[in-house]
């Protein structure tokens, strides 16, 4: 006897919540068929807030291709200059950009890696598994939600110099390898689209629970995890409280070199900026090819939440 | 399979000749089987709450200990008892009361206009629109930048001297300003670093929720007559009122932990202090500048505290009006 393999019903209602349609989908044909139609007033007013949404993106740009004294001239300049690799180099070699670099993806990866997996085994276990003190413990994690990393940055930084960890990676991979907003995203997604019984035809066959997460879970979550695990990309690689406390000059994530080459005492504005571009491009580079995933996720994780 | 009862183990080996006999298998395998189902959901969670609670709950309660403690940044393993000391130092530092209220005012600065706007630009987005796919990816945008990039350009642009913003106002004839310093106007600076980055996000929550709003509903209300502003008001607002509870909630949170905004948005020892006159000084930075800045410990865990009562306080608001909401519109 072989594993029944996923049927498409729930991988089709996966790859509609993961393009943004709730995972309902009558409800919403029924919606979009009588929805009225936008008049001129909400498209200028989109576009004037999608301008306003890129602009200092786009400032960032420019700022980053001039001379500092081009850019804070009295008449600034709104075109892009000549002097981007210049700026680029002078940003690399001030603020161990390269290191940087290299520092954010690896936290940036194990942070994703750790959280899709973690996060999917506990959501599966929330939405499919019967357990006691099930509800309980789902209400435990979404409480974990509200409380802000502030509250114990000092103990945290104590505890990592205990452990020798104090300014190294693992000191900001460990405390995120797994997130509440993970799990409960997870379990809301196998909910609906992991139906019970294919659940239950796995364990006919004979495969144990690990067998089943990872022959009919992970096929079936996938989407969902595309999705967080963007999320969790961008948040990751976009963290700045905990890591800038935790790493040093020497050791920094990108968002953490970019706080201190600012720091310095007269810092060059168009190199701030090169430093700026150069963090904030592989995300947009993200943005436009999965842009629509990822605005289909928050939304299929708002709608339930 | 010969068996009629589904067996759990297809892939087990050939039992050995000296193995135990085939029922004594079949009861261990069962007893395995059952605490595969017993154990498993509990082995699948684990990690949340190990990592939780090593990272987050035990650090939480331990900040407390830590605060009535004298813990210098020099030598982390000396602490020496101080009891309330470390309390009574912040309660009476008129700086903290600053960072309080500076704290207060940019969360409501930021997150009254930023909600409102999603609100609106959702229903915009709720229309049949071309594109609008697009304009979706387009406002979210902002949201793939990070704090410490959003703080420095728009460092660039609030800047005194050479700022766009300052060189437009010029040029609609409109007097110059030094943003950073003054009360307000630094405080708006920073509220809009958090509207322009968190502004797209709360759009497409909002809009979620609007799709998911039955559409009876609006046909009932056209057929009595009811405008498009009325409809908005009369079956939007009210269906959404969750999601925006969720969505002051979740940004009431994000205001109390603002940090790389004021941090950033004059750099160097001025940010670590909030400004010159700690004018849009928050409490993460009043945090971060007792405990990293002049490496008092004790004194920083108590703001983590005094923090923890705030958060409780607001909490204990927000369920108030929501009570309160529920029962006006019952």
């Amino acid at each position: 006897m072989t594993m029944t393999s996923p049927t498409d019903a729930p991988d089709l209602r996966v790859r509609q919540a993961a393009t943004g349609t709730p995972p309902k989908p009558g409800r919403f044909k029924e919606r979009a068929g009588q929805q009225m139609k936008g008049g001129p007033f909400a498209y200028i007013a989109l576009i004037v807030v999608g301008i306003g949404s890129i602009l200092p993106l786009y400032w960032t740009l420019v700022a980053a291709s001039h001379t500092q004294d081009e850019v804070l001239n009295t008449t600034p300049p709104f075109l892009p200059g000549g002097r981007l690799l210049h700026n680029l180099d002078a940003a690399w070699n001030q603020a161990h950009l390269g290191k940087a670099i290299v520092n954010s993806i690896i936290v940036s990866s194990c942070i994703t890696t750790a959280t899709l997996f973690f996060c999917t085994l506990a959501g599966y276990a929330f939405a499919k598994m019967r357990f006691r003190g099930r509800g309980w413990l789902m209400t435990a994690v979404i409480a974990t939600l509200t409380v802000p990393p502030q509250l114990s940055v000092v103990p945290l930084f104590m505890m990592m110099s205990d452990l020798g960890w104090g300014g190294n990676l693992q000191s900001v991979i460990f405390p995120t390898l797994v997130s509440a907003f993970g799990v409960f995203f997870m379990r809301q997604y196998l909910l609906e689209a992991l139906p019970y019984e294919l659940v239950e035809a796995a364990k006919l066959d004979g495969a144990n629970n690990f067998r089943i997460v990872l022959s009919v879970v992970l096929p079936v979550a996938r989407p969902a995890m595309m999705v967080l695990g963007m999320l969790t990309f961008v948040q990751s690689w976009n963290d700045f409280f905990w890591p800038y406390l935790a790493l040093n000059q020497q050791n920094p994530t990108l968002q953490v070199a970019l706080g201190q080459l600012n720091a310095s005492f007269t810092p060059d504005q168009s190199i701030v900026m090169a430093g700026a571009l150069i963090s904030t491009l592989p995300l947009l580079v993200v943005f436009v090819f999965f842009g629509k995933r990822i605005v289909g996720g928050i939304m299929s994780g708002a709608v339930k939440g | 399979m010969a068996t009629s009862t589904p067996t759990r183990d297809t892939h087990a080996p050939p039992p050995r000749s000296s193995g135990p006999t085939s029922a004594q298998r079949q009861k261990w395998r069962s007893r395995l089987w059952r605490f595969d189902d017993k154990a498993s959901p509990y082995a699948y969670i684990a990690p949340f709450f190990l990592v939780f609670g090593a990272f987050g709950l035990y650090p939480l309660v331990y900040t407390g200990w830590i605060a009535m403690h004298r813990v210098e940044m020099t030598g982390l393993d000396q602490m020496q008892w101080v009891g309330w000391d470390n309390f009574s130092k912040i309660l009476q530092d008129s700086e903290f009361w600053t960072a309080v209220s500076n704290t207060f005012l940019i969360g409501v600065m930021s997150t009254v206009p930023q909600l409102l706007v999603a609100l609106g630009l959702a229903h915009l987005l709720n229309y049949k629109l071309r594109a609008s796919t697009f304009f979706r990816t387009l406002i979210l945008t902002p949201y793939a930048t990070s704090v410490a990039s959003a703080a420095l350009v728009f460092a660039l642009v609030f800047r005194a001297d050479g700022g766009v913003l300052n060189w437009l106002l010029h040029f609609i004839g409109l007097g110059h300003t030094n943003w950073a310093n003054g009360h307000w106007t630094s405080k708006i600076a920073i509220s809009v670093i958090v509207i322009w980055r968190w502004t797209g996000y709360n759009t497409l929550i909002y809009l979620a929720a609007m799709q998911a709003v039955p559409t009876d509903l609006y046909e009932a209300a056209s057929i009595d007559g009811a405008s498009r502003w009325q409809q908005f008001r009369k079956v939007t607002i009210p269906s959404l009122r969750p999601t925006i509870l969720f969505t002051i909630v979740i940004s009431t949170i994000g205001s109390m932990q603002l940090f790389g905004e004021p941090l950033l948005l004059q750099g160097g020892a001025i940010g670590a202090t909030g400004g010159t006159e700690n004018q849009y000084e928050t409490l993460s930075i009043y945090l971060y500048n007792y405990g990293w800045n002049l490496g008092h410990l004790g004194p920083a865990a108590a703001v983590a505290w005094a923090m923890l009562v705030l958060l409780l306080l607001i909490a204990a608001i927000n369920w108030l009006i929501g009570r309160f909401v529920r029962k006006s519109a019952a």
